[in-house]
Order: structure tokens, then C-alpha cells, then sequence
């Protein structure tokens, strides 16, 4: 017996699959469920976070619906997945942040930017929010650099140590005895296989979508995304490194290089968002989880919100729009931070957990 | 939309691996072409959506494959299972084409993969489809519409018109639309067996055929095979011949597919409802005897039989779909399976009792064994002993029938006359019986699908244009 109806409903199924194995070459899940005769909580969860979501194992199966095996992988992972955040959560008492998480994100998302606004035209006076400032500093006129700093230094370290506490308590529950640095090879293999999201391909032929023509569309946008969230967090790296190490303060000219990366990137969290959403709608329902749905499209948004609001930020800086551009672009960037370890960006560093110890499973295999 | 008015070169009948090549192969060479799947779209493919790989001669290891394995291999593993009860001429033709078919099926978007994991040892004979049979029947579906091959589902044909061995026109019957004619310049039936008709089965098989289960599509009802046999068609192969196998009794009826099967028989015994032995159940190695489960099961009262094996096993075999039915002592097991608890446990007495010692593995034909009691389990005899009691019930599991219509290397239908039909094709379980007199090997039901449809399609689209 399970804790949950859904998580019922995935050993079903894997149960069902167990007897099967035809869709041991499509991806990890298949194997790593070879390896159980018997699945835990923690299993189920740990394969319902391997599940890249690719669909190639629902149109493959000969058993799923209008089969009376009804077998629906893709969806029944989804379900447990999305879960499987709320169970695994830190704070317990914010696990109730998943439910209605669109809600939740865009709350916090609105209150965040109303607060710098406020905030800039609170501390300093009117004129200096709508005012024009040039020059290394100009950010800065409106809040102080080490204001600024600790700010987001205190909300990026807070969303780490959640998820980190989620890391910790989903690691034990998928049955993981010792700490990953002890093994740097699988380490390592995860993050080539989240790197190249080697599993969202359905064995090579591509993702499914909207119908049974695979395409690798959606890979393509995850990598714009990832990679473009990846160059904008690479950015502000610099750019603090600039301001302690080298003491030159932004804004920074164009062709410098926390410009360029954040550059690249913000168009790389254009192109990505905008993409991922446009599959959204498109796909099939039968392979969606739709209580997700609130939750995926605002991480997707609050991305595209970033990016947006950070290259309006560098082209207008110059203007008098720079005061509320940069509080909107903060006030967005501070909320994505408070949030990530409550909302759809957790999806991430479960699959690449679940990666890690798949990578770990196959080695003990071989030995 | 399908435009039914127009004359087509290939009418094929039937929409699984056999049909489909055989489209491709007619589309490839030129042909405008039809296919008429019978089943909603869902169904589409007959019992190919259940398959998950096929047996091809090939002369070296290749990258999914072990080894070589040669034709002459492969014809005497055919001749073996069969009891000689195949078509020499046309056997060899299709094992040397089945070479081809490897790469072929390749480059009409099938993709394949190393042995599955639990599956019988085929890692050097049979080649693995990745995804299964639906997603190797999704690709060939996906090469023959980018090829331009017209497809139509819920698509049945209730008629042929047929003069002298010559197809002129097939009725058609749809659910939105109605009666249609369709014509067409030859005909491809490759429309399965009859194994989904029980009505048909009980001319055969009596009474029994009710405890049957169909392990694939529920479409397979043999309507072309009868009405082709009706109309000067030569047939072939015994009626009453089939390859069935022992699936758990609590199967559905229809389309269980591969995950009803067990493959447990030779780590326990089998037993009757009356709960007594009736065949060495460590005769061979399990691939080399699955395939005859069925039909002993089928020869028992009632169809029923009982898989029975203690708790020291059960990871020795691959995890089932329903759970082993499970008892503290031999009794309880008995009354769980309805069975008379004092026979039950005489057998397996007598059973322990005749095991001789010996060392146990799986994978060779060891030197565990009984004696004095018949009929005797030649191998891999250990007792049952250790509790939970488990067991399977088990029915006969009908995969597909062996009556179909002769053909020639051509793939061309012949006619009670012997003549060849003059635009006739016929491929797939259709005409398997050419090839399967009896008995089964893994993966062979495809080879003669590709094999067979490619030729039929081919040999089709040149008649056409004659």
C-alpha cells in the first residue's frame, strides 16, 4: 500500500511495465525499474523523477487507453512528480505552496516589484526614481550596491539552503545510503545526461507532443532556456566579481563581458520561454498533468519576465524608465529566487538527482 | 480525404508489419497504393503491436546482434520446430530474403535494440525493435504516409469479386460513408489468421475454444481468409494448428498481449485440475519449449492447469503482471485454486520424494531430475518445500492460427487448380501455414511478415503495371 492514490496508481503501472519491458531502450526510467521487483514510495519517486517526459513510452504502448490496461506513463509520473516536490519540501509548513502554485509565484512576483518600487521611491526621493543617471553607479543611485548584495545574497542563499534540505530528504527516501561526493564518476555522468537532456529524445527519434511525429523541439527550447538562465546567472557572477575584485561598477558598456553574457542569455531566456510554452499549449492532453499546468507556466513566465525585463533594462537604462525597469527586473529576479525552491524550477534538481543515483545504480550494476 | 472513385494499383488488405511492407514496398516501386485497416486507429497493426522482435539470418555479429547466424542455421532450427511440416522451397527463400529484411526495415524508419533484459536468450538469433512492436508498426505507418500510400481505419471489407483467380473489386464498409466498391489492379491480402473467432476455432476445437484466451488483436476474425478459401483459393496448413502458449488464466479475453505469459513452468510443476503432473516440465530449455504450453494445457480438462513452485524461486523467473496466488501449507494453496487438497498434496509428495540430488542451473540442461514417477522432470527438478506455496492458473493463450492460403516465392496466391492467381498476393499470418506446418520459434511470425509483405509488394506494383 502507498501513501497516495497516484502513487497507487504508478506501481500499477510499473507493475504492469515490469511484465513488459518493451520500452527498456526509450530512456532511464525503464531500466531503473528493472532493477525492482518491488517499488517503495521512495522508488516510484525516484522513477517518476527520472521521467524526462518525453511520451515516447505512451505511443509506443500497446496498452494505453482506450487499452483496459490503461496504461499512461507519462502522465501518471507527471502527477507523482509534481508530488513529490510538495512531499519533499522545506519548510513542511510551505509545501502547500505547490498547490495553486500559479497563484503563488504571480503573488509573490507582483508584491516583490511593488516593494522595489515603493521601496526606491520611499528611501530616495521621487525625482530619483523617474530621474536619468549615466555613468558607473548609476544602478546605485537608486540602491545601494551592498544593500543590493546582501538583499539577494540572503535570498539566493535561503532558496539553496531549501533545496538543498528537499535534496536531503528526497536522497534518503529514494533509498541512497551514502553522500554523492563519494562518487564523483556518477556525478559526473549526471551531468552530462542533464547537460545534453539525454533522456528527452524517446530513444532517438525525438520528443512527442501534440501528436505521434516525433520532433526535437522541445529539447531545443529546454537547452535555450537552461542555457540561457545558465549565462544570465554567469552574468551577475561577473559582474559582483567586477565590483569587489576589479571595483568598476555597473552599468556596464555593451561589449563587456557581464553585458554580453547577460545579453546572450536574456535572448536565450526569450527564445526558450516563449518556445516551452508554445509546445505547452500544443501538447497532446492525454500526457499532461493539468493541476501543473498553473505551475509550469509561471516558472516559464517569471523566466521570460527576467530576461525581458533585464535587456529592457539595457536598452533603455540611458532613459527615465531606468528607475522602474531596474525595480520591475529586480523585484522579478528577487521573487524568482525566494520561489525556486517552491515551484516548478525544483524540477530540475530532482531529475538531476534521480540522474545521479541512476548513474550510481548502473555502476553497482556493472560491478 | 481517400478518393474511393479512382482505380489503385495495390489494394492492401490488413494493417500490420505484413501490409505495411508490403504498402511501402509497392509505394516504393512506383504504385499508387490502399490500405484497409479494419481496426480503429488505436488497434491498427493486428497482433504486430504485441510483437517485439523477429528471427533474420545474418553472417556476423552486428551491432544489436551476437553472432552469426547462418542461413543454414536458421532452416534447421525451422525444420526442427516444425517436424518437417514446412515448405522447404519457400522456407529457404524466405531465410535467405530475411538477411535483407535486417537493413531494410532499417531504412523504412524501424529502429532496433539489443536483446531485451528477461527475455529467452534470442540475443544472437532475433532482433529486438526499440519501443516494441507498436513503436516499429508506428514508424512503418509514419514511412508509408510520407510516402504517399493511402490509409483508411475502421476500414472492413465485407466482399471480394474474384473471376477465375482474378480480383476485380472489394466491397467496402465503413462506419461514416457506408458501402464503397474499391477497385484496384491487384490485391495484397495480408489480413491475419482467424484466432479472434471463436466461432471458427470450435469447428476445430469443440467446446474447448471457449476457454481459450486470445493473447493479441480481437480484429483477427479470418473474414479474407474464409471468403479468399470460398472463392478457388488453395489453402494450406492444418486448421486446428496454432502457436499458443500458457498465459495466466486471469487474462482478459482479447488483446492481454505479451504480459499475460509465464515463463515459471520449469522452475515448479504443472498440474490438472484433478491436480496431477502430465508433462516433464524440464523436457528443454524454456525457448526451445514455451511454445507448446498451450496446446497441453488445451488437452486438459476444462483448459485449466496450474503453475506450482515455493517461495525459494520466485526471483529466478521475470516479475508477472498478476501476483502468484500464495498459501501457507500445500492445503490452503489447494483451496485457494479449488482444488482437492489431499491430491495436491500427494503429488507434490510424490513429486519431492523422486527428486534426485543434483546440481541446479538454469541456463544448461543440468542433472536435476526425478525417478520413478511419470512422467518424469528430466531437469531443473529441486522440491517444493519451502512455504508460501505459489502458484499460476494458466489457460491456453491462441497467439495466431496456421490455415491460410498457399503462395509462391512470388508471394502469389495459388488456386485449387494449381494455377497462380493472376493478381493476388497474400503475406503476413495469412499465409503462414506455407511456412509453419507446426510448432513455433521466437520472432519468426514477423520474419515471415516483412519477408513476405516486401515480396508481395513488389511483385504486386510490377503486375500492376503489366
Amino acid at each position: 500500500m502507498h501513501g497516495t492514490r497516484i502513487l497507487q496508481e504508478a506501481d500499477r503501472l510499473m507493475t504492469v511495465c515490469n511484465s513488459c519491458r518493451y520500452c527498456e531502450g526509450l530512456c532511464a526510467v525503464f531500466p531503473a525499474m528493472e532493477m525492482r521487483r518491488a517499488f517503495s514510495d521512495g522508488d516510484l519517486n525516484y522513477l517518476a523523477n527520472l521521467c524526462h517526459a518525453c511520451g515516447a513510452c505512451y505511443t509506443d504502448c500497446q496498452f494505453s487507453p482506450p487499452h483496459e490496461f490503461n496504461v499512461n506513463v507519462p502522465k501518471t509520473l507527471a502527477v507523482a512528480r509534481a508530488e513529490s516536490y510538495a512531499a519533499y519540501a522545506w519548510p513542511r509548513a510551505f509545501a502547500g505552496a505547490f498547490a495553486r502554485n500559479g497563484l503563488f509565484i504571480s503573488l509573490i512576483a507582483a508584491l516583490s516589484v511593488a516593494a522595489f518600487i515603493f521601496g526606491f521611491a520611499a528611501i530616495n526621493d521621487p525625482g530619483v526614481l523617474y530621474g536619468i543617471h549615466t555613468g558607473p553607479g548609476a544602478f546605485y543611485k537608486l540602491m545601494p550596491h551592498n544593500a543590493m548584495a546582501l538583499l539577494f545574497g540572503a535570498a539566493l542563499l535561503y532558496a539553496i539552503l531549501a533545496l538543498m534540505m528537499g535534496v536531503r530528504a528526497f536522497w534518503r527516501a529514494i533509498g541512497e545510503p551514502i553522500g554523492m561526493k563519494t562518487d564523483p564518476k556518477s556525478l559526473l555522468q549526471a551531468m552530462r545526461d542533464a547537460g545534453e537532456l539525454r533522456y528527452l529524445d524517446g530513444g532517438g527519434v525525438g520528443c512527442f507532443n501534440e501528436d505521434d511525429h516525433p520532433t526535437d523541439r522541445r529539447k531545443l527550447y529546454h537547452h535555450f532556456t537552461f542555457y540561457g538562465f545558465a549565462l544570465c546567472f554567469a552574468a551577475t557572477c561577473v559582474g559582483t566579481l567586477y565590483h569587489y575584485l576589479l571595483a568598476r561598477e555597473a552599468p556596464y558598456a555593451w561589449w563587456d563581458l557581464p553585458v554580453v553574457l547577460g545579453t546572450l542569455g536574456g535572448i536565450g531566456l526569450v527564445v526558450g520561454p516563449i518556445g516551452l510554452l508554445s509546445e505547452k499549449w500544443k501538447r497532446d492532453p492525454v500526457l499532461v498533468d493539468e493541476q501543473q499546468m498553473g505551475m509550469d507556466t509561471a516558472f516559464i513566465l517569471m523566466l521570460f519576465l527576467t530576461s525581458i525585463s533585464g535587456l529592457a533594462l539595457l536598452l533603455w537604462r540611458e532613459s527615465a524608465a531606468m528607475g522602474p525597469l531596474l525595480a520591475l527586473h529586480l523585484g522579478v529576479v528577487f521573487a524568482l529566487f525566494i520561489t525556486m525552491p517552491y515551484g516548478k524550477f525544483v524540477h530540475g534538481i530532482y531529475r538531476f538527482v534521480a540522474l545521479v543515483r541512476y548513474a550510481r545504480e548502473r555502476q553497482m550494476m556493472a560491478e | 480525404m481517400v478518393d474511393l472513385t479512382r482505380r489503385f494499383d495495390v489494394l492492401v488488405i490488413g494493417g500490420g508489419n505484413a501490409a505495411l511492407c508490403a504498402a511501402i514496398s509497392a509505394r516504393r516501386a512506383g504504385a499508387s497504393v490502399l490500405v484497409l485497416e479494419g481496426a480503429p486507429k488505436f488497434y491498427r497493426g493486428g497482433n504486430t503491436r504485441h510483437t517485439r522482435n523477429m528471427r533474420c539470418a545474418h553472417d556476423a555479429a552486428t551491432e544489436i546482434l551476437t553472432g552469426p547466424y547462418t542461413e543454414e542455421e536458421f532452416w534447421q532450427d525451422l525444420l526442427l520446430v516444425t517436424g518437417g511440416q514446412t515448405d522447404e522451397e519457400l522456407a529457404r527463400f524466405m531465410i535467405h530474403e530475411s538477411k535483407d529484411i535486417l537493413n531494410w526495415i532499417v531504412e523504412q524508419g524501424v529502429r532496433w535494440q539489443p536483446s531485451l533484459g528477461g527475455t529467452l536468450s534470442l540475443g544472437r538469433t532475433n532482433s529486438f525493435f526499440l519501443g516494441g512492436g507498436r513503436a516499429m508498426l508506428n514508424a512503418l505507418y509514419r514511412t508509408a504516409e510520407e510516402l504517399g500510400v493511402d490509409i483508411l481505419y475502421d476500414a472492413e471489407v465485407i466482399d471480394l469479386k474474384i473471376e477465375d483467380g482474378m480480383f476485380l473489386s472489394a466491397q467496402l464498409k465503413q462506419p461514416v460513408g457506408g458501402r464503397t466498391e474499391v477497385r484496384a489492379s491487384t490485391l495484397v491480402a495480408a489480413a491475419g489468421g482467424f484466432e479472434a473467432n471463436i466461432e471458427w476455432l470450435k469447428q476445430y476445437w469443440g467446446e474447448a475454444a471457449d476457454n481459450f484466451l486470445i493473447r493479441g488483436t480481437p480484429y483477427n476474425r479470418g473474414a479474407i481468409l474464409k471468403m479468399l478459401l470460398a472463392k478457388g483459393v488453395q489453402e494450406i496448413g492444418d486448421p486446428t494448428q496454432c502457436h499458443a502458449v500458457a498465459i495466466d488464466a486471469r487474462a482478459p479475453k482479447f488483446d492481454g498481449g505479451i504480459i499475460t505469459r509465464h515463463d515459471s513452468v520449469v522452475f515448479g510443476i504443472v498440474v490438472n485440475k484433478h491436480a496431477e503432473r502430465f508433462y516433464d516440465e524440464g523436457e528443454d530449455i524454456w525457448p526451445k519449449r514455451y511454445a507448446i504450453w498451450g496446446r497441453l494445457v488445451a488437452a486438459q480438462p476444462d483448459q485449466i492447469a496450474y503453475i506450482i513452485f515455493d517461495s525459494t524461486v520466485v526471483t529466478s523467473f521475470m516479475p508477472t503482471l498478476f501476483p502468484p496466488i500464495a498459501g501457507a501449507t500445500i492445503a490452503e494453496l489447494a483451496g485457494k485454486l479449488e482444488l482437492d487438497a489431499a491430491a495436491l498434496e500427494q503429488t507434490i509428495t510424490g513429486f519431492n520424494a523422486a527428486v534426485q540430488p543434483g546440481t541446479f542451473d538454469h541456463t544448461i540442461l543440468d542433472d536435476c531430475r526425478t525417478e520413478g514417477i511419470t512422467p518424469a522432470k528430466t531437469h531443473w527438478a529441486r522440491r517444493i518445500e519451502t512455504p508460501p506455496y505459489l502458484a499460476y492458473p494458466v489457460r491456453p493463450g491462441i497467439t495466431f492460427t496456421y490455415l491460410g492460403t498457399r503462395v509462391n516465392r512470388q508471394s502469389r496466391m495459388l488456386m485449387k487448380d494449381g494455377k497462380s492467381s493472376a493478381n493476388m498476393f497474400a503475406a503476413g499470418e495469412i499465409m503462414a501455414g506455407n511456412v509453419l506446418g507446426k510448432g513455433y520459434a521466437a520472432g519468426i511470425g514477423m520474419t515471415i511478415g516483412s519477408v513476405f509483405g516486401r515480396v508481395a509488394g513488389r511483385e504486386a506494383a510490377k503486375n500492376a503495371r503489366n
